[in-house]
């Protein structure tokens, strides 16, 4: 098994003693040592030191290419603009580094759907849209399943699905005939194939070949098949695999936890390069052990997404399209995901909402950047002049600063004098969150200026401001 | 801190969801057929707004070429489990005391102990289960509308609340939250305080959490009266900080036979020097750690990380960090994705509300919490019945239950 350093133990000199050390500037950066740095943090593409490739340093890049190579493979499925990425991961911990290439969620369509229905279902995982810390969270591939086993049926739900969306497919079948239907009629989207077993693989593997399309590989509850087909599709030449080993709902999800854990163990521990491919979760398996209200099975698919996403699945399929149900699924992929290097704040300073003159209000919140934009949002949506103080809380929200002690009457006294709050209003009144009302004494004692505890919650503030600003 | 966000009061009441959500629970409880015909779900009528991706493209995947000979059958590789060792432990800690070791609780619970990961069963089983301990406020609080109609009888009446938690939510421990006490609310005196705490103890036989205001200087007081009063009882006093005059508040839980909850900000060198300072007065069993819940969405991840890292360094030997963690879930109420009306293809907040508090709770199960503080009887259902999984362990999946999840028909 490997030998070569984790990601982790890489330093930049392993990767600078590769490097053309000509300084040449030609990636933009001012020297190669500068550039190693940014290739072990994973903040530039290896392809962009145009000397590299070259004939003279071929085998260093591709040395260099082997050292940053991820663990996880990468694997794309779709083509265009849309195309998703999954996999890459480079450490096991998302401590460590970062986890990279979002956990990509398939909404379920099947060939025994109504056309309206079908249409539908797209258009609602197209529309998807949510804006979280000025980020748009969206839902990324369509899974297309074969519940008839009628390459017919199949052939025709394909057509109008690749009609009427540009996202990447999942076609699933266990069905080698039923498969191949659907890839006839959509050749050149390169979905993911699902998937290849004990029983289909050589067909499957074919078909994976013959359209150049990723392969998902099922083994439920079965890693040692799991390795035995991966070990067996690579040699059969397909290289962009994905695993599934099953995900049990209910009883079962401790075997699911353990198995997604083991595949992971192993490539990063042991170095298992047939376990080195994204894994692919299937939520909708919570409707197998069906109850008779479907909001009890939505429920139960939302909270296994929520523990396979945390246990490191990059693909997801789910059935259930309801707001609530993946409101909190595409927050916690784009929690998970958050660079943990980079803290989540934003400048500390006085800020200037529309056209606010000496005499209007004067708010202040803290510089986690969520807590930011929020109040910004609402400030902005309500069209109220006014200025508002970020004050410096280490990134913390207003209630986790206040209880450990970040925002305090001392920070908010400084933060009134150094940013000059006196020569931007006449009045000498400071409005502070509803969660921050304990500090209020002690604000007006240590600053002299006069405290007005605002409402809990920022979507209050017009209305706040209505009641109580003059 | 454990305080959730408050509502908008003047929003209208939506009768129908006041119905829904209790049912929920029924449902999830009895796996039961229920009504749903006064029940709005928005689906059909959405309005879809189609807004343009702004992916990447792709860069251009270049295969090796392959020129080996094609196999005919599976090529049969093994798998080994690739199970590790630990040389840390984390502490077991004993919640409640019955009768045989001091207390009057009718039974005691015993938690932590960890010698793997959360959840690394293929390296060993979880030694013991986390706990859920149940939110009981001794005044009205602010609270969201889908936790407030579960505990609308009894938000003025902490006995009557601890018994609800009890008897009809099958709490197994409780959270008595004395807000009350904060000088900046009623300052209610550490006397009467002590008085509601006796009163809950008899009301109800289940371990107990005893949570301050968090202000320092106040909580010291009324922990050194509730700790005198809870003589024996081994409660978790929650919580202990580095502002508040630590020998004191140890020697209260020493005194008494109590737990400390040892409470920082998302910093593991504080953690560890609030560990440190409490090793001075009480022995690693009476310790607790809580490093700050954060809501899904609202700064889960690095709560979640700074969990993780906790008990994976505990678990390489970290000797300062080798304490069961708990987890003031809560906090995810603080997230106004849960409490807030949204629009309709949102859903409606009754089950937003309720999801929302048990993703938060299951992203912190796998990063190792043992003491879950929660609100929501449907989350604490959730939690609950994974939690029996986990600990019940492997082996239990059905492969041939999802072997042909393609054709399902749902």
């Amino acid at each position: 098994m490997s030998e070569k350093p984790s990601v982790r133990e890489l330093s930049p000199i392993d990767v600078y003693m590769l490097l053309p050390k000509t300084n040449c500037k030609k990636c933009g950066l001012e020297n190669c040592m500068a550039f190693a740095t940014k290739l072990v943090n994973r903040e530039i593409a290896l392809e962009l030191c145009t000397p590299l490739l070259e004939k003279q340093y071929e085998k260093a890049y591709q040395k260099l290419w082997d050292m940053l190579k991820p663990p996880v493979k990468e694997v794309t499925i779709g083509t265009g603009d849309k195309a998703v990425k999954i996999g890459g991961k480079l450490v096991m911990y998302r401590h460590e580094l970062a986890y990279f290439n979002p956990t990509a969620i398939a909404i379920d369509v099947t060939d025994e759907m109504p056309e309206e229905e079908v249409l539908l279902r797209l258009k609602k995982t197209e529309g998807f849209s949510y804006i979280y810390i000025g980020k748009e969270l969206k839902l990324d591939m369509i899974a297309i399943r074969s519940t008839s086993n009628d390459p017919e049926k199949f052939r025709i739900t394909v057509k109008k699905v690749a009609e009427n969306t540009q996202l990447p497919l999942i076609l699933c079948s266990l069905h080698p005939e039923v498969v191949e239907a659907g890839l006839m009629t959509a050749p050149k989207a390169r979905p993911l194939i699902y998937a290849a077993t004990r029983d289909n693989w050589k067909d499957m593997a074919e078909l994976a070949l013959m359209y150049n399309c990723p392969l998902a590989v099922f083994a439920p509850n079965d890693l040692k098949l799991l390795r035995s087909l991966t070990k067996t599709l690579t040699e059969y030449g397909v290289q962009d695999l994905v695993l599934d080993p099953g995900t049990f709902p209910n009883d079962g999800i401790a075997d699911t936890i353990s198995n997604l854990t083991m595949i992971r163990r192993a490539v990063f521990k042991r170095g298992d390069e047939l376990l080195g491919f994204p894994i692919l979760g299937v939520p909708l398996t919570a409707w197998a052990e069906r109850a008779d209200v479907d909001e009890v099975n939505m429920w139960n698919e939302a909270y296994l997404a929520a523990v396979l996403i945390n246990r490191y699945v990059d693909a997801l399929i789910m059935h259930s399209a309801e707001g609530w149900v993946l409101l909190p699924t595409t927050v916690l992929r784009q929690n998970v995901y958050t660079d943990p290097r980079k803290p989540v704040a934003v400048e500390p300073g006085l800020k200037a909402f529309g056209q606010p003159d000496e005499n209007s209000p004067l708010m202040m919140t803290t510089n986690f950047a969520l807590t930011y934009y929020t109040v910004a949002s609402d400030i902005e949506s309500s069209g109220i002049n006014c200025y508002l103080m970020i004050v410096d809380t280490e990134g913390l929200a207003v209630d986790s600063s206040v209880a450990g002690r970040k925002l305090t009457a001392e920070r908010v006294a400084e933060a009134l004098k150094t940013l000059k709050a006196e020569d931007k209003v006449k009045h000498r009144k400071l409005i502070i969150p509803g969660k921050a009302a304990r500090l209020s004494g002690e604000i007006q004692e240590l600053s002299g200026w006069e405290v007005l505890v605002g409402p809990r919650d920022s979507s209050e503030i017009p209305k706040y401001l209505q009641e109580k600003w003059q | 801190m454990k305080l959730p966000l408050g509502e908008r009061k003047d929003e209208e009441e939506n009768k129908a969801f006041l119905k829904f959500s209790p049912k929920l629970i029924e449902a999830l409880m009895k796996m039961q057929e229920i009504e749903l015909e006064d029940v709005d779900i928005d689906v059909g009528d959405l309005e879809i707004h189609l807004q343009p991706g702004a992916v990447a493209a792709a860069p251009r995947v270049v295969a090796p070429p392959v020129k080996k000979i094609k196999p005919s059958t599976i090529i049969e590789v093994d798998f080994i489990p690739p199970v590790e060792t630990y040389s840390g432990r984390i502490a077991e800690v004993q919640l409640g005391a019955t009768k045989s070791d001091g207390g009057t609780r009718g039974k005691s619970i015993i938690i932590g102990g960890e010698r793997s990961p959360a959840y690394y069963l293929f390296e060993n089983p979880t030694p013991h289960p986390p706990v859920v301990t149940l939110d009981v406020f001794d005044m009205k609080v602010p609270l969201a509308k889908a936790v407030k109609m579960h505990v609308e009888e009894v938000v003025e009446n902490p006995v009557a609340w601890a018994k609800l938690a009890v008897d009809k939510f099958g709490a197994e421990m409780i959270t008595l939250h004395l807000v009350s006490i904060d000088p900046l609310l009623k300052d209610t005196s550490p006397l009467e305080a002590a008085r509601t705490v006796e009163n809950v103890l008899q009301a109800v036989d289940v371990p107990i959490v005893i949570g301050g205001c968090g202000d320092p200087q106040k909580d010291l007081k009324v922990f050194e009266k509730v700790a005198a009063v809870a003589e024996g009882e081994r409660v978790l006093l929650s919580s202990i900080t580095l502002d508040m005059d630590i020998e004191k508040a140890a020697q209260a839980a020493k005194k008494h036979g109590h737990v400390a909850l040892a409470f920082t900000s998302m910093d593991l060198n504080h953690a560890r020097e609030l560990n440190r300072k409490l090793y001075e007065y009480l022995p690693k069993e009476q310790i607790i750690m809580d490093t700050t819940t954060a809501a899904l969405g609202y700064g889960l991840d690095y709560a979640f990380t700074v969990m993780e890292r906790a008990r994976l360094a505990g678990l390489m030997g970290d000797p300062e960090l080798q304490h069961p963690l708990s987890s003031g879930t809560t906090n995810a109420w603080a997230a106004r994705e849960a409490w807030m009306k949204m629009a309709p293809e949102w859903g409606p907040r009754e089950l937003r509300g309720p999801i929302w508090e048990t993703v938060t709770a299951l992203t912190l199960m796998l990063a190792g919490v043992d003491v879950f503080m929660m609100m929501h009887p449907a989350a604490v259902k959730t939690a609950k019945d994974v939690i029996g999984k986990l600990t019940q362990g492997g082996g239990r999946s059905k492969p041939e239950q999802i072997s042909d999840w393609v054709t399902l028909k749902i």
